[in-house]
């Protein structure tokens, strides 16, 4: 356990070191207030809209941001250490593989919460403060739920990036399958998916495809998020297959925590048979 | 307990193999330097000792325990060839993540910094540092915790020559502490005062092993004998009719004689009692004399190891000497493999 934090220590030191953390706390802040103050712009209005409009727009955003700056965080992770020579150096001392790794994941699925809690929080605290006669309950849950959701999006593509870093032998090929994973899940397999709508002309099971939703990830992200709102008329496009999800709020987190857990995993079998 | 124990190991990298029928053993507060070409296998067997990889078969011991024990490593210190650590940590930072890792304290870590040097360049970010600089960070490192087993691979690669003195003049305290050390390398320029043994690998074999009179003795290369003065040049020995005998007139008044061991001294008898000799300067076969001859001596064996035998045979005089070397306790004399 000890072995652990020591290795989470040194990935939340860089964090503060290289600046990630301010970074990233910056973007979400900034994007969150940009999206509650402006998002509504399109319809001509400026000002702070709604709740659920809100945080809608900020869902459907984070959905390809946050995957994007989990890969980009993480993509080098083993690979890197192997590059420099300390990988060999490490698995020489008394740390095991499984706790590199998941010191690795404390260490920057830390940063990353910190940074969404601080970001979106301070957002928040600024729509709750500046915008008259907000419903205070309605934010707190329903950006609690988005952050809550966010920080686990986050460690999934966490755990995807350590799976490719564990099992490509140079860096900058991690760094394209970083990419290209990322193509696949915010924007191939719904397109995809849309896809084979069309083309099966209905004849595809209908019932079977809100099912389909739940092995993207980010899928079930934007649905956890989409969720509960009395006016779902703000979701769109694919989202509006997951209506059935709408009552069934503990099978996404359920789904959720085993798309954290999956990736992790896998990375750490791959991470075992790596020869170093 | 013996420091390390590898017996009969076998490796494999996929289909090619690495190791053939490799046996080590090393005793505790013994430095043994294992040297060989590029591919010989050096790498390969530090890795194996440092449980980073797991024998294909064969049996490896470290300390009494598997490789790969937490107890093991915590004893166990490793100067990888190349290494270079977190760019954008400084040195202090750096060896503090390590010694956190040993639990070592921070206190050692200060101290080691100043041992190797570094005190003033502590504080700058690692990438600054040349690769003398790394590699006295990767020593620091290695020597973090009270390690009883120091496996360093090309540890004066890139040390000014005052640097690598103080590198073996740390071996030297090192192995009176009772710290075994395995010195792993192409062979190391004035390493052979401070090694006790040493082992030559060539292709995945291990092609001799002993202290250095031992492989001396095995290798029977010629001693050259200088010698100077006036009238040496009408010298000539009554042992010249013997094998390996050779000698040449050098320019100012003197003649070099290459004579094998067991002539070395009869020679010298005769030259001291010839009139008109100033000074005598012997010069034994050095490490890289040696490692040359083990080197060269096997290209053909490689493919035929069973040959080996046959061929010291076939010189009577080796035979003896071979029979007299197996006798020395086997595993840590010198063996003829």
């Amino acid at each position: 356990m000890n072995q652990i934090v020591n290795i989470a220590r040194k990935e939340l030191n860089d964090a503060l070191r290289n600046r990630w953390l301010l970074a990233i706390s910056l973007l979400f802040a900034v994007l969150a207030v940009g999206i509650a103050w402006f998002g509504a712009a399109a319809s001509g209005q400026v000002g702070f809209s709604s709740i659920p409009a809100t945080v809608a727009s900020l869902a459907s955003l984070a959905t390809f941001l946050i995957p994007l700056i989990s890969l980009l965080m993480a993509y080098d992770a083993i690979v890197g250490e192997d590059e420099n020579g300390t990988l060999l150096l490490l698995l020489t001392y008394p740390v095991s593989r499984g706790q590199i790794l998941l010191g690795k994941f404390l260490g920057q699925g830390l940063v990353l919460a910190v940074a969404t809690l601080l970001g979106f929080g301070s957002a928040g605290l600024a729509i709750g403060l500046l915008v008259a006669d907000v419903d205070m309950t309605l934010l707190t849950w329903a950006l609690g739920r988005f952050m809550l959701s966010s920080i686990l999006l986050g460690l999934v593509f966490l755990g995807f990036a350590y799976l490719l870093s564990s099992q490509v032998a140079e860096k900058s090929r991690a760094a394209g399958l970083a990419l290209g994973l990322w193509f696949l899940f915010v924007l191939v397999f719904d397109l995809a998916l849309l896809g084979v709508l069309v083309v099966s002309e209905g004849k595809f099971n209908p019932e079977l495809l809100p099912w389909l939703l739940l092995f993207n990830p980010t899928d079930v992200y934007r649905l956890i998020n989409l969720s509960g709102f009395e006016a779902s008329g703000s979701a769109t496009g694919i989202m509006t297959l997951g209506g059935d999800f709408a009552g069934s709020g503990w099978i996404l987190w359920g789904v959720f925590a085993v798309w954290v857990a999956l990736p992790l995993l896998l990375a750490y079998v791959v991470f075992r048979r790596r020869i170093v | 307990m013996k420091a390390v124990q590898l017996q009969a190991v076998q490796q494999w990298y996929g289909n090619m193999q690495v190791l053939w029928d490799l046996n080590l053993e090393l005793a505790e507060g013994e430095v043994l330097g294992l040297f060989g070409h590029n591919g010989a296998g050096k790498t390969t067997t530090m890795k194996l000792i440092l449980g980073l990889l797991r024998a294909g078969s064969g049996t490896v011991r470290v300390l009494g325990s598997e490789p790969s024990h937490p107890d093991v490593r915590e004893q166990l210190g490793y100067l990888p060839e190349n290494v270079i650590f977190y760019p954008q940590l400084t040195g202090r930072e750096t060896l503090y993540h390590f010694a956190r890792l040993k639990h070592a304290a921070r206190k050692q870590a200060d101290d080691l910094l100043s041992q190797v040097g570094l005190d003033s360049a502590a504080e700058r970010r690692v990438k600054t540092y040349s690769k003398g600089m790394r590699q006295r960070l990767g020593l620091a490192q290695a020597l973090l915790g009270a390690p009883r087993l120091l496996l360093l691979d090309e540890p004066t690669v890139g040390l000014d020559p005052i640097a690598t003195q103080d590198l073996y003049q740390l071996v030297d305290q090192l192995r009176q502490r009772g710290t075994s050390i395995i010195l792993c390398s192409h062979v190391l320029p004035g390493v052979e005062p401070h090694i006790d043994r040493a082992a030559i690998l060539t292709q995945g074999r291990m092609r001799a092993i002993g202290t250095l009179a031992e492989l001396r003795r095995a290798a029977d290369l010629p001693v050259r004998i200088r010698a100077l003065g006036q009238g040496m040049s009408e010298f000539e020995s009554q042992y010249r009719q013997h094998g390996g005998y050779t000698r040449r007139n050098l320019t100012h008044q003197g003649i070099e004689v290459s004579v094998r061991a067991d002539k070395k001294l009869p020679v010298l008898r005769e030259m001291l009692s010839q009139d008109g000799l100033t000074d005598i300067d012997i010069q034994q076969p050095s490490l890289e004399e040696l490692y040359r001859f083990f080197m060269e001596k096997s290209p053909h064996d490689w493919e035929k190891p069973t040959l080996d035998s046959e061929e010291i045979s076939s010189d009577s005089e080796k035979s003896s000497l071979n029979s007299e070397l197996s006798s020395v306790d086997a595993p840590t004399g010198g063996v003829l493999v």
